[in-house]
């Protein structure tokens, strides 16, 4: 067992896989000479070469389509969007060709790619590098889209994804890339896409996210834990297909829910949580499902304001300890 | 090829004329320009130019039919007025070729060598078509003879295609991507980014302009900077040429030139074919933006019966084979369209079959009624 970075633990397993399957090639912006906008490729073209680690131009929707163009011919593609705010400018290749060319054509083409992207606000990068828009993809039949939030995560489902013959989109996060964690060595576990997991068990609540704020509820939770709350922390991980049954196992145990998740709180992935534990938990629930999310804004750039808009442990603590006094568990 | 426009990648293109003469200018005449053409050609040849060009006109009118009787939904682009651009560029291909394609597809699919009859079953939408019923008009596709699909979005074929020679390339292969698109692609993004990817990392593919002077409903001197389509790639350093697409065997020259020219060199290039549209966009649109005078011009310059009167001038096409022709023609289509009317719809069980090539975990299968706890 090694304890390893998120990052590290992506670049092993691109660089694991691309010795495995020569079909697997890496497209991107700065992935090559560069290594990498937030170094996830360092060293891979000095070991693989140009052919298989291609840089390309600032030129998303060209790639990105590329990309599709050459896994419909059997190839593996591994694209790097420097930042899922850019996959806008790729929004037509990803939505109107990658997700509809298997199905629209009668299953006769698959579509093996990866979209590996991060998300994630907190780095002061401003109103348009700072937006969590997984929901758009996770929106559409068709694409996988899945968010790892712990490292051997990370190389278990980049594993699966690029070993997936669909197009898949890996939400990566840009807090999320020093954080560490536990990898067994020589791991070569392939993450079963579609499945949440339920990271710590627990009694009083129901605590569910996804990429950086699954990490977060488990941290809430632990300090939680010394106050004699027991939390239950269900990780999504897949974002479509959403394993749903996870999260009402878990809510019908519990009572009562608070989704934590990083994006607009209106519409957003939590919205279709609680619409689903309403749905398959109507009768177990004790509180009225809360929801944790960002500030309805643009992301400013000034650090006090920042971070006000983002959702952080304190306000997650402070949703679950409302939601428990609701239905009368007293907390700390 | 001493009669087509040419723009070389990285120089100056040729100046082929104004905006509002250079159709004539710079392209060959259908009617009087090429029957030298034709004394080159094998009487075989020309008389298989002649029937894959009336397969398409009547197949196409019988769509259109189809159409208007609710046989055929959603919409329906037809290749009416560019049976010569569609002959002549998919004889340029060998069947390990790889052909992208717009909306306006149907001619396309059969002589990449998909059978008419799987290509109505697929306007019908049947269980027999060449998508099985998934795709409808605008999306024919099909594995086997490389037609890597009919795509609806303007432009959205271009990175696809552009990606298919970069596969291409990865594994060292011979073959060449076509790439076809209407006048109005020119001014995408995504031609601009496809041209700067495939002349950057030298691919082998051509992109074919199929210019009949309208996007839609608007022109292409309304809607294009450089209406001269063909020089489009100098930006790009890819060399580009004009034919007149009305002309089947110049079209088919330019064609197999650049193809063969892709195939070698390992480089992109851009091929215009200059064409009149006979009817509206769509079935549905009556063409009132036209004047009198342009439908009647666009009458005047109908390919296939410019093409008949070639070969009957040059003795090729008796009255005789051109009934033996006619015939064969009418009775492939009906016979295409008896299969399409007998092919069943597609089952219902089978809504869910297409969504993911690998099955995952908690994939809905919810009818619209259904609910998402179902206990």
């Amino acid at each position: 067992m090694s304890v390893i970075t998120y990052r590290q633990a992506l670049r092993d397993t691109l660089r694991a896989e691309m010795l495995r399957d020569d079909n697997v090639l890496l497209l991107g912006e700065e992935i090559g000479l560069f290594e990498g906008s937030y170094k996830i490729t360092e060293g891979l073209l000095n070991e693989f070469g140009e052919q298989r680690v291609r840089d390309t131009p600032i030129s998303e929707e060209g790639f990105v389509g590329a990309a599709v163009g050459t896994a419909m011919l059997g190839l593996r593609p591994v694209v790097e969007l420097m930042t899922i705010n850019f996959s806008l400018i790729a929004v037509d290749q990803i939505i109107n060709h990658a997700a509809k060319v298997y199905g629209m054509f009668g299953g006769q083409t698959s579509v093996p790619m990866v979209i590996r992207t991060p998300g994630g606000g907190g780095q002061q990068l401003g109103a348009t590098h700072s937006q969590n828009i997984e929901l758009f993809y996770a929106f559409v039949p068709g694409l996988k889209v899945i968010a790892p939030s712990s490292p051997a995560d990370a190389a278990a489902m980049l594993r699966a994804a690029i070993r997936d013959d669909d197009p898949v989109m890996l939400l990566e996060n840009l807090g999320l890339y020093n954080s560490k964690g536990e990898v067994p060595d020589g791991d070569e576990t392939v993450a079963e896409i579609g499945r949440a997991a339920v990271t710590r068990e627990g009694s009083d609540i129901t605590l569910i996210g996804y990429s950086r704020m699954a990490a977060m509820s488990l941290r809430v939770a632990e300090e939680l834990a010394e106050q004699d709350v027991s939390v239950e922390v269900v990780d999504l991980r897949s974002l479509r297909p959403l394993d749903r049954q996870t999260v009402v196992d878990s809510v019908r145990k519990t009572g009562c829910a608070v989704i934590a998740e990083d994006d607009w709180l209106t519409y957003g992935i939590g919205a279709e949580i609680a619409a689903s534990i309403q749905e398959g938990a109507f009768d177990y629930l004790d509180a009225p499902v809360r929801r944790v999310a960002m500030a309805e804004v643009p992301l400013p750039y000034a650090k006090p304001l920042e971070n006000a808009a983002l959702p952080s442990a304190e306000s997650i603590t402070t949703a679950v300890k409302e939601t428990l006094s609701a239905v009368g568990k007293r907390v700390g | 090829m001493a009669d087509t426009a040419k723009a070389k990648g990285g120089g100056t293109a040729k100046s082929t004329g104004g905006r509002r003469r250079s159709r004539k200018d710079s392209t060959t005449s259908a009617t009087g320009g090429t029957t030298s053409g034709v004394a080159d050609e094998k009487p075989d040849v020309l008389l298989d130019y002649y029937r894959r060009m009336v397969l398409v006109r009547r197949f196409e009118e019988r769509t259109g039919q189809a159409y208007t009787q609710a046989r055929i939904g959603g919409y329906c682009h037809l290749n009416l007025g560019e049976e010569a651009t569609v002959v002549g560029l998919m004889d340029s291909l060998k069947e390990r070729d790889y052909l992208y394609t717009n909306y306006r597809d149907h001619g396309y699919a059969i002589h990449k060598g998909m059978s008419p009859r799987r290509v109505m079953a697929e306007l019908y939408g049947r269980s027999d078509g060449v998508a099985k019923g998934w795709g409808g008009s605008m999306h024919m596709y099909d594995t086997e003879t490389r037609m890597l699909g009919g795509y609806g979005i303007v432009g959205g074929q271009l990175p696809l295609a552009t990606g298919a020679a970069l596969a291409v390339t990865y594994r060292g292969g011979d073959e060449v991507v076509m790439c076809q698109m209407g006048d109005g692609t020119t001014n995408i993004g995504a031609w601009h980014e496809s041209l700067n990817l495939a002349s950057l990392w030298n691919l082998p593919i051509v992109y074919a302009i199929v210019n009949n002077f309208t996007g839609m409903g608007t022109s292409v001197e309304r809607s294009s900077a450089e209406p001269d389509l063909y020089k489009r790639g100098s930006a790009f350093r890819i060399e580009g040429v004009r034919v007149d697409g009305r002309d089947v065997l110049a079209v088919r020259d330019a064609a197999v030139d650049l193809v063969e020219k892709a195939r070698s060199e390992k480089r992109p290039y851009i091929l215009e074919c200059t064409s009149y549209r006979l009817k509206g966009h769509s079935v549905v649109d009556p063409a009132k933006y036209r004047t009198e005078d342009q439908v009647a011009e666009a009458r005047a310059n109908d390919p296939v019966a410019a093409f008949e009167e070639q070969l009957e001038k040059a003795g090729v096409l008796t009255e005789e084979k051109k009934k033996e022709i006619a015939d064969a023609v009418k009775e492939e289509v009906a016979d295409a369209a008896d299969f399409a009317e007998n092919s069943p719809s597609p089952d219902v069980s089978t809504l869910f079959d297409y969504t993911y090539a690998t099955p995952v975990a908690n994939e809905s299968r919810r009818m619209p009624a259904d609910p998402v706890f179902a206990e």
